[in-house]
Formats: structure tokens, C-alpha cells, sequence
């Protein structure tokens, strides 16, 4: 028997045009957590899946539990005792939390002796056992639609040990969880461990991993680079690792002078009464303005009502003492306000088109000619201008967007906004997802933005990519903005504690 | 990673992309060898009239498509343009003239008022669509029994005929006689001129560009600045414009009309352009493909009759080969995860 519950070695998987796992390898030790590092397009989602069945591997061998094993599907997986919780969620909201638990599998019984009907005393009974075991109170027969994000995520983890599990797979766990319901997360990360759970955790939060790991596995281009003691390792090393070069700043030094106010938003409210109420600020130009808060503070509603994408009841908003009128999208762009969104996929990318249908469709009507033809040499030069200046890696301008990696959708969608020559930009989450490399190119974007008399407002979860990149933080909680601080006296506690002025959570 | 490819690859990507295609025509070239007068002008020319009504129904339904709805109302409002260009090119000496209070009227006026009534249904359907947040399956299918329901009040659901001499004699005219080939079809070329515009309205135009983002992806759409709902509203227009062409084309290429032409034509459309490559899935989908669509279905129509098959058959065949169009596009997606 040897000391590994699961090892992968050499395996290697191509997709066409590109070697997605060449000879990667992981080796996992029962009851320890198993970072699994590397920027994205490192192949580690890649690897993942092959692991669990939903990729089938050109070369290599897994061996579980001393056993050479041939994983052919997720239900094979699951029955081995692998299971994963996916970076996405994919819930059925309309159903309850026991229904989505025990899918696929529900416990049976037999009315009248002879027909098979599912056993639903059985199954809420065992949800509730198995939400006890994640810590979860809540109850079973609730639909899974009223729950928050991080409930959901409960819930996953809650389904995903429900089966007899000795390997587990987290995929990015925290990126949509509050630092509340982080520490709850590794409160059952602690539990599994002593249960002797083989935990596989995969995440750019680098805090995170130092704090939750035993041991650290680095790819990098889908080749296995090392595997370390998690006790040894500093945060430096790690990123170096990664990127396979020095980073000597995770942030870029900031040039940009904030001047006069010129965005002024007063009092503005929801339709929504739970969502954002009397909110007021403003942004000078030139400005960096960080928006902090915990999950279900309402920022993004806040920053898509200014956007037009959701509704008000009352508020002005100003732009350089005029004041605007905005009801939808159209407008705001016409005031020259753009707005990245935080989910990429569902309100950023048009997935099956090409990148240059992508980048130019927020400006197309500056690239006419006599009025009513798209002149596609225009675009080309936009794509390639952006191209050129965001470093964006695309095989052409022809290629669908959805093929690129987070970090370069992420810049076409950056291109898409600058093409219209914005004055204010509203950035929500600008590097979810996105991997270290990318993230301070995108810092450096931003940063140059604000250089060039940009009023930039920035959403983050990272704590530290607020204090890092803010001139000014604004804290909200409850829908209510509960104060401002300057970005130079940003701490993580400081903003804390406005975040969480109502105690809410 | 960029490669230029050859071009036998060219032709091996096009065979396997488009199997229904390649068929079609080894199947025409067979029966071609087998049967005489399968290519002959004459044949050619029945195939491009019906391929021509299709084509202009199958344009106005793209759109649809491409912004992931559709239109089941298409082969009705084909039907009621069709009656309408009836009743208003009667001669004014024709006895069981339907309009009678009307003066005997220009067809290109006629032809501007069917177009007229067509893009107004159109717009209605739109702002049923986007306004009133009615799912297009439905809402369409409802417009479709409204169409027929007004089409078999105000005909009477009689027959119509008694055309005017100018309107039997443009749908007359022919061009490119050869020997005893008396010529093709003139109204053929409203085909191409169709082709033409919609190739650059769709690849050239902010419209064409707007209509692709929304099949992308709807929010991202709206996020971008681009007024969907009047987007959408436009695109149901102009499908109800192009539905009214081709159902002035269908009274002047049968020389009559009623209320039971164009059933199931927009099931022909839709077909015809799932098969030339319109995703199922929204944002995907040309011009040149929803051409090829429509030949490749009126060919197996024309193939079928050649070979002497019970007409009945045909729906039976047409609804595997639309069933099989969708299932191999499908697989394009499937197989890439």
C-alpha cells in the first residue's frame, strides 16, 4: 500500500491545437489538503477532470488506493469516492436543497409492495444529517433559489460528501464567499480532514492557500513543475513558480492625480427596498475609487442601477454638474459611463462570436462609412490596436471569443469599453477569475486609465486589490453606504468594520 | 497557430461539416444519370421558382433564429400577402371581382400595400415578442391563427382570380431563352437581389452586427448599449416584409390565390436554414448557408418526384432530413467539450 490515496503521473491531454497536460502529476495523502496551483490555462481544471472522469487522458495512469484505475465517467468517480464542487455552480433553483442533494440518487422505497416511488421522509431526513455535517442549519425542504451563494456552496459540498467521499475536488470554493462564510468553509474543510478526506483545493487566493494547505502542487503550461510542503513556501516563491518568472509588485505604483469631482450620484435608491438606499458620492478625475463590502451589500446592484441595467426610484446622477438621465444601458454609454460587469459570461462576452464582433459591438457606429457600412478594416485596426496595447493572446480577430482564457475575454471586454472613449468606467470585479500575470497587466490598464483623466470605480472582493489600486474606498453594507476611506489608511480592518456596520451578516 | 489549408482540406472540412449537402447532391447526380430530362433547363428552372419563394420566407425567419426565437406565423402571413395581391390585382371587369369599390390598381402599388400590411403584422408580432415578453414559440403560433382565421373571413375562403393582364404578364417574362428552352423565370431575380441585400445587411450593417450579439448573448447585448426589445421589433419587421414578398411572388407564379397557399412553409424555412448552418442556439448563421439550406431541401422535393415517389412520402422524408440537419449541428457543439 502506498503512502497516496489517488496519484496521477504523466498524464498528458491534447485538445486540437493545443497540449492542454503534458506528463502532469498530483499524488494525494489521505486526511491532507492539496493546493493545486498555477495560473489559469495551467491546466489544472484540465487535470481535474480527468481525474473525475470527464476528460478521458491521451497518455498516463491514475492509481487509487494502490489500485491502477480507469475513470470513465463522473458516476464512476463519484462511486470510487471522488467528488467534485465546480467553479460554477449548477443548482436547480426551483427545487428544494434535499431534491438537489440527493440527484440522480434518491432514495426509494416501494408503495404497495411493488411500485417504485422516491422516499422523501428518508431523503430530507438524511439532507438534514448531512447539513449538520457541513454545519448548515437550514431546512431541507427550502428551494434552493432562496438561499444566498455561499448557501449554494453549502450545499454543493453538502451533496458532494454525501456519497461515501475520500477524494474531494474545490474548484475556486471562496471566489463568490464573504470572509464570514469562508472561515465556515474551512471549519468543514477541518472536519473532512479529520475524517480523512483527500481534499484537492484550487484557488488564487494566495492567503487562503497558505492558511488551509498542507501541501502545494505547481503547474505551469500544463506541465508539472513541483510539489512542496505548504510550511516552506512564501507567497513570492509561489507566484514565481506560477508565472515562472519574478514578479516584483503585485501592484503597479500609481501616477494618476486625482482632480476635481466631475460624477456626482445623490441620493439614489432602488425600486428594490432591500436592494441599495440614499446612496450619495462622488469621483473626482483621475480618480480610483474602490468599492468594498461583503456579499449581499449590494454594490453591484448599486453600480448596474447607475448603469441603467436595473431600475431607481429616485436619485440624480451628475456628470460635470449636468445631470443625466438613466434608464437603460444606452443612456449611460451616451454619457459617456461604461460598465464592465462582474459576470463575464452571463452580461460580458457574445461567447460564439468572434473577438472583433466582441470588441467593436458597444462602438460600432463610429466605424461606418457613408453612413451605413461597417468599414472592417476600422475594426481590424481596433482589434489590433487593443491586441498591441492590452498584449491580448488570439490566434486572430476571427477567433470566438469563448476559446480565449478568462484573462484575455476580460481584455477584449476592457477593449470593448475604451473604444468608446469613456470618461467614467465602472469596473466590477475586474479580476475574478483571472490569473496573477493577467491581474497586474489589468492593473497597470487601470492604473494607466486613471492617468489619463479616467474617473475609474472598482468593485472588489480582494481586500487587497482595494487598498493596493484605491485613491479613496467606499464601504458599503446593507444596501447603505457606511463610509469613506482614504486609500492610503485602508486597512483590512478599517473597511471591516464599516462593512459590517449593521450586522447583518 | 494560424495555418493556411490546402485546398482538398478546405473541400474535406466542407464534406464533414456539411454531410446533408453532400448527399443531396450525389443523390441529384444519380438520379440525374438514371432519369433523363433531370437536368434539363426546364428542371432547373422549377427548382430555382419554388427554391426563390422559400429563400425570401427563409431570409425573413433567419433573423428570427439567429436571435434564438422563430416564426411559425410565416407560411400564413405568406398565405394572407398572397390573397391580398389577388383581391387587388383583379381586373376591373372581372365578375367575381372581391373588392369591388376598388379602381383597378398598378401592381407596384399593390405590391407596396401587401408589403405594407406585412411589415405592420411583423410589428405587431415583434412588440408581442419583446414588449410583452411573450415567448416567440408562442407568440408566433398564436399570430398564425389569428392570419389564417382574417385570411378565410375576407376571401370568403374562395379561391381568387381574374388578374390583370400587366401583372400575368410581368410574372410572364423570361430571360435567357436557349433553343427550346423558353428562358428562366424573371422573378427569379428578386433572389438574388434578396441575397444580395441581406449578405450585406448581416455582415455589413450595425443592424446585421446587433442581430449576431443578441443570438450571442441577449444581456451582453443590452449591456453594450444595444436596445434589444427595438431590435428584436425590427427583426420580426422585416421578416414580415419579406413573408409579404414572397406571397406576392406566390399568387403571380400560380396565377391565383387562397387562403390554403403557404401551409407549412415556415417549417420548410426553418429547415432549409438549419440545414444551411443557422444554429439552433442562436447568434450563427449566413446567407450563403441558408441558401444552399433551401436549395439542398427543394432539390430533395424535386429528386422525389423524379423518382416517383407517393407525394405523401415527401413529409415523411422532409421531416427526417430537418430532424437530422439539427442532430449533426447539435454534435458541431457537443463533441468540442
Amino acid at each position: 500500500m502506498s503512502e497516496y490515496r489517488l496519484e496521477m503521473r504523466g498524464v498528458c491531454k491534447s485538445f486540437p491545437g493545443v497540449k492542454a497536460l503534458d506528463h502532469a502529476q498530483l499524488c494525494l495523502r489521505p486526511g491532507k489538503v492539496h493546493a493545486l496551483m498555477g495560473e489559469n490555462g495551467a491546466g489544472k481544471s484540465t487535470l481535474m477532470k480527468c481525474m473525475f472522469g470527464i476528460y478521458k487522458m491521451d497518455e498516463g495512469e491514475i492509481i487509487y488506493e494502490g489500485q491502477k484505475v480507469n475513470i470513465r465517467s463522473p458516476l464512476e468517480a463519484r462511486e470510487m469516492g471522488i467528488s467534485m464542487v465546480h467553479q460554477e455552480l449548477q443548482p436547480i433553483p426551483a427545487r428544494t436543497v434535499g431534491e438537489n442533494i440527493f440527484l440522480g440518487r434518491y432514495p426509494m422505497k416501494k408503495l404497495l409492495g411493488v411500485i417504485p416511488v422516491v422516499d422523501h421522509d428518508k431523503m430530507y431526513k438524511d439532507t438534514d444529517e448531512l447539513l449538520k455535517k457541513v454545519r448548515m442549519n437550514f431546512d431541507s425542504r427550502q428551494m434552493l433559489g432562496e438561499l444566498s451563494v455561499s448557501q449554494m456552496q453549502s450545499v454543493e459540498i453538502a451533496k458532494a460528501v454525501a456519497s461515501n467521499c475520500k477524494v474531494l475536488i474545490l474548484d475556486e470554493p471562496t471566489s463568490s464567499l464573504t470572509a464570514n462564510e469562508v472561515e465556515a468553509l474551512f471549519r468543514i474543510i477541518e472536519d473532512l480532514k479529520a475524517d480523512g478526506v483527500s481534499i484537492v483545493y484550487i484557488s488564487h487566493k494566495m492567503d487562503e492557500i497558505l492558511r488551509i494547505s498542507d501541501e502545494v502542487t505547481i503547474m505551469r503550461d500544463g506541465k508539472y513543475i513541483g510539489t512542496w510542503d505548504a510550511k516552506e513556501l512564501t507567497t513570492d516563491f509561489i507566484i514565481s513558480q506560477m508565472v515562472g518568472r519574478e514578479l516584483t509588485n503585485l501592484y503597479p505604483e500609481r501616477h494618476n492625480v486625482p482632480e476635481e469631482t466631475v460624477f456626482e450620484v445623490e441620493n439614489f435608491t432602488s425600486i428594490n427596498p432591500k436592494s441599495f438606499r440614499n446612496v450619495s458620492f462622488g469621483v473626482r478625475k483621475g480618480e480610483i475609487l474602490g468599492v468594498a463590502g461583503l456579499v449581499g451589500a449590494q454594490r453591484t446592484e448599486l453600480m448596474e442601477g447607475l448603469f441603467g441595467i436595473r431600475s431607481h426610484t429616485t436619485g440624480t446622477i451628475r456628470y460635470r454638474g449636468k445631470e443625466c438621465t438613466i434608464n437603460r444601458p444606452k443612456d449611460a454609454i451616451d454619457q459617456g459611463i461604461a460598465m464592465l460587469t462582474e459576470d463575464r459570461r452571463a452580461t460580458g462576452i457574445l461567447g460564439v462570436l468572434s473577438v472583433a464582433d466582441n470588441i467593436s459591438v458597444a462602438s460600432l457606429k463610429k466605424y461606418l462609412t457613408g453612413g451605413i457600412m461597417i468599414d472592417d478594416k476600422k475594426v481590424e485596426n481596433l482589434v489590433q490596436e487593443n491586441v498591441r496595447k492590452m498584449n491580448i493572446k488570439t490566434p486572430s480577430s476571427k477567433t470566438q471569443i469563448q476559446s480565449l482564457s478568462g484573462g484575455n475575454q476580460q481584455k477584449v471586454l476592457i477593449g470593448r469599453w475604451l473604444a468608446n472613449s469613456p470618461d467614467v468606467l465602472i469596473l466590477d470585479e475586474p479580476t475574478r477569475g483571472i490569473d496573477v500575470g493577467a491581474k497586474y497587466e489589468i492593473y497597470c490598464i487601470i492604473e494607466e486609465l486613471a492617468r489619463a483623466g479616467k474617473s475609474i470605480i472598482m468593485i472588489s472582493s480582494e481586500m487587497a486589490e482595494l487598498i493596493g489600486m484605491s485613491d479613496r474606498i467606499m464601504v458599503m453594507c446593507d444596501g447603505r453606504v457606511t463610509g469613506f476611506i482614504d486609500g492610503k489608511d485602508a486597512t483590512q480592518e478599517n473597511i471591516m468594520e464599516l462593512a459590517t456596520q449593521f450586522a447583518a451578516v | 497557430m494560424k495555418t493556411k489549408k490546402s485546398i482538398p482540406q478546405v473541400i474535406w472540412a466542407y464534406i464533414k461539416g456539411n454531410p446533408i449537402v453532400v448527399m443531396m447532391v450525389l443523390l441529384s447526380l444519380i438520379v440525374g444519370c438514371t432519369i433523363p430530362n433531370f437536368f434539363s433547363l426546364t428542371n432547373l428552372n422549377v427548382l430555382l421558382g419554388n427554391t426563390t419563394i422559400r429563400f425570401l420566407i427563409a431570409l425573413g425567419v433567419s433573423g428570427c433564429l439567429i436571435t434564438k426565437g422563430t416564426d411559425l406565423s410565416a407560411g400564413r402571413q405568406a398565405a394572407l400577402a398572397a390573397t391580398l395581391t389577388g383581391v387587388l390585382v383583379q381586373r376591373a371587369d372581372y365578375v367575381g371581382r372581391l373588392f369591388s369599390w376598388t379602381p383597378e390598381m398598378n401592381m407596384w402599388v399593390v405590391l407596396l400595400i401587401v408589403l405594407a400590411v406585412g411589415t405592420i403584422i411583423g410589428l405587431v408580432t415583434g412588440v408581442i415578442i419583446s414588449y410583452l415578453n411573450v415567448p416567440p414559440f408562442i407568440a408566433t403560433l398564436g399570430i398564425q391563427t389569428i392570419v389564417y382565421g382574417i385570411n378565410l373571413i375576407y376571401t370568403n375562403a374562395q379561391p381568387i382570380g381574374g388578374f390583370s393582364q400587366s401583372f400575368k404578364d410581368f410574372f410572364n417574362w423570361k430571360f435567357l431563352s436557349i433553343g427550346k428552352f423558353a428562358g428562366f423565370s424573371g422573378y427569379i431575380l428578386f433572389a438574388l437581389f434578396f441575397g444580395v441585400l441581406f449578405w450585406f445587411l448581416y455582415n455589413k450593417t450595425v443592424h446585421g452586427k446587433y442581430m449576431y450579439a443578441i443570438g450571442g448573448n441577449e444581456n451582453a447585448a443590452e449591456v453594450s448599449g444595444v436596445n434589444v426589445r427595438v431590435k428584436k421589433t425590427t427583426i420580426y419587421m422585416i421578416a414580415g416584409f419579406m413573408y409579404a414578398f414572397a406571397g406576392f411572388l406566390m399568387t403571380g407564379k400560380s396565377g391565383g390565390a387562397s387562403a390554403s397557399m403557404g401551409v407549412s412553409y415556415e417549417l420548410e424555412a426553418i429547415a432549409g436554414c438549419t440545414i444551411g448552418g443557422v444554429s439552433t442556439t442562436g447568434g450563427i448563421g449566413t446567407v450563403g448557408g441558408i441558401l444552399v439550406g433551401v436549395l439542398v431541401f427543394e432539390l430533395l422535393k424535386i429528386i422525389l418526384q423524379f423518382v416517383g415517389a407517393d407525394p405523401n412520402f415527401n413529409y415523411i422524408v422532409q421531416g427526417l432530413v430537418v430532424i437530422t440537419a439539427v442532430a449533426m449541428d447539435i454534435r458541431k457543439y457537443v463533441a468540442k467539450k
